[in-house]
């Protein structure tokens, strides 16, 4: 398999009013080509500070990304991006958000709209093409966000925990939909989020990460069949791979307990 | 308590045990305010008009209580309203009312605007640049606190009397306030906004244009108005003291005759238009930004 996206020594050091801060050190991976990889980790171990560098938003202080053999230096159009908040311009309706992202591509007016559209209908969402921000609910919104980052066709899409404001019942259908439209597109993908179940029921592969400073962990293949479906969250294959990924988180947070008691 | 074992929970066990009705009792009705007293209630549009005027009335029946009705303020210092409505009246048939009102209304669109075209730019830039706030942001705070009245004998100076000095006044106790404003309004641009336009691959220029003022566009909105508001005590007060005609020249002359009734008429005229320019400037924002609606 070769390599799309490559980390490699990667540290990032945040100079605070309190000294350093360590966020990243020695992070290592690669994503294949349409592979789907997702990272977990707790809450402010540097999930987002690794996925801004590879996004190009933040730069390195040690290490860097490689894209397609090329190193990331700043953001770009290979690359799209679902943001956790609801980034959806409110004085554009849907299609004009996605439209928005097109502007950049050598289309005519009226094959941006229709691109627009399609993606629309790729995530289910053809009945609110005129609809105003406003007026679409949270999982709509991420839903055209999503739409909107797919419009323009990047090689890797990635996302910070773009379910991680929505109600459990709206993400277990955002989880659905994603997995249903990358089953049927394929895309390289990074996927943040601290939803361990969420991790495994969409990836290929999950990465657990450690905290303070923020590194790899644990590699967890997960060789569940696909078409995935609910279903297969109740077996024991499950339960299994739930496990090897929580260990390490489990551990850890112990760890922490420990060292502020 | 899904997990219902094999403990019965219904009941004490050892106390008097009451008999199942066979009627459900009536639930106390829920006692309910109405909406407009709670909090962050709602309110219907004739309610709240009813209300204001209202108040409104009110306040113009204790005003004919202490003047006609009881006599008991002379109305060298406050006549009673149907004199002013008189006066008014007059006023409007000699023409003088809109010839005044012309002109004030003249300078402080000029003043107004020559004040908003400088500060929206400066503002949305300060708000986006650190080094041009660090350059702007101190001294527009330094000036800002310099009072506004001060700047009077200085403006004519400059200028004398003319619509220029006007200009000035209205300028000065205007920009200032609006830079800082504008540049708040800037700030609260959700950064995910900015950073989003970046993974498009847009340039600084696009996403300024594009992102930034497009999203500012109804707080910049509001702060014109709030400060349209301003605009109007600044131009009477450069009117009062340095004029040949005006709104504000007018009531100076009232004040040398002891014209009360002209003084407190064009008072009220002023109120009048102040809360008309407000009301289109916020008809207006509505029209402007109606995308919004369901979030404001
Ligand atoms: N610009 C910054 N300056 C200083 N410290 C920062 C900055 N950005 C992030 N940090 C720190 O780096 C660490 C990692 O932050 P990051 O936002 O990447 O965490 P996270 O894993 O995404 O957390 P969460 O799950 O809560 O989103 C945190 O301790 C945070 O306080
Ligand atoms: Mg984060």
């Amino acid at each position: 398999m070769s390599s799309k996206l490559e980390i490699r020594g990667l540290g990032k050091t945040f100079k605070t009013r309190s000294g350093e801060l360590k966020a990243l050190e020695d992070v290592n991976f690669e994503i294949a080509e349409n592979e789907f990889v997702s990272l977990v980790g707790t809450s402010g171990c540097g999930k987002s500070t690794l996925l801004n560098i590879v996004a190009g938003l933040d730069h390195p202080t040690e290490g860097g990304a490689w894209l397609d053999g090329e190193p990331i230096t700043g953001p770009g159009r290979d690359r799209g991006m679902v943001f956790q908040t609801y980034t959806l311009l409110p004085w554009l309706n849907t299609r004009q958000n996605v439209e928005f992202a097109l502007r950049g591509e050598d289309m005519t007016r009226a094959e941006r709209r229709d691109a627009a559209i399609e993606q629309l209908e790729l995530v289910g969402l053809s009945e609110f093409v005129d609809a105003y921000p406003s007026q679409l609910s949270g999982g709509m919104r991420q839903r055209v966000a999503i739409a909107r980052a797919l419009s323009y066709r990047p090689e890797v899409l990635l996302m910070d925990e773009p379910f991680g404001a929505l109600d459990a019942l709206t993400r277990r259908v955002m989880q659905e939909l994603l997995t249903e439209v990358w089953e049927r597109h394929r895309l390289t993908v990074l996927f943040i989020t601290h939803d361990v179940e969420e991790a495994i029921y969409i990836s290929d592969r999950v990465l657990v990460m450690k905290n303070r400073p923020g590194k790899i962990k644990e590699e967890v293949e997960i060789d569940l069949p696909r078409p995935r479906d609910f279903s297969m969250i109740s077996g024991s294959h499950f339960a299994e791979l739930s496990r090897q990924v929580l260990e390490p988180i489990h551990a850890e947070s112990k760890q922490v307990v420990q060292a502020a008691e | 308590m899904t997990n219902g074992g094999d403990t019965p929970s219904t009941g004490p066990i050892d106390g008097p045990v009451e008999p199942p009705p066979d009627e459900r009792p009536l639930l106390p009705r829920h006692r309910r305010r109405p909406a407009m007293f709670e909090i962050g209630g709602s309110i219907r549009t004739h309610s709240f008009i009813l209300i204001s005027a209202c108040v409104f009335l009110a306040l113009l029946f204790v005003w004919w209580l202490l003047t006609s009705g009881t006599g008991m303020v002379k109305p060298l210092f406050l006549p009673p309203p149907d004199a002013v409505f008189n006066t008014l009246k007059e006023q409007v048939n000699n023409g003088e009312l809109w010839a005044d009102m012309r002109v004030s209304i003249y300078r402080i669109l000029v003043g107004f605007a020559a004040a908003s075209v400088l500060a929206i730019p400066i503002g949305v830039l300060i708000g986006t640049y650190r080094f041009w706030e660090a350059s702007i942001e101190p001294l527009v705070d330094f000036v800002r606190y310099m009072p506004v009245v001060a700047f009077v004998p200085l403006t004519i100076l400059w200028s004398g009397t003319s619509d220029l000095q006007k200009f000035e006044i209205i300028w000065i106790g205007t920009f200032f306030q609006q830079v800082l404003m504008i540049m708040d309004n800037t700030k609260r641009v959700p950064r995910d906004l900015v950073d989003f336009g970046r993974t498009l691959g847009m340039k600084d220029s696009g996403i300024l244009g594009r992102i930034i003022i497009r999203s500012a566009a109804p707080g910049i909105w509001d702060s014109l108005r709030i400060t349209l508001g301003w605009a109007w005590t600044w131009l009477v007060l450069a009117e009062l003291v340095a004029a040949t005609s005006g709104l504000g020249y007018r009531i100076t002359t009232a004040q040398r005759f002891f014209d009360t009734e002209l003084i407190i008429g064009y008072i009220l005229v002023l109120g009048v238009l102040g809360l008309i320019t407000d009301q289109v400037m916020k008809a207006l924002g509505r029209r402007f930004f109606r995308y919004a609606e369901s979030e404001r």
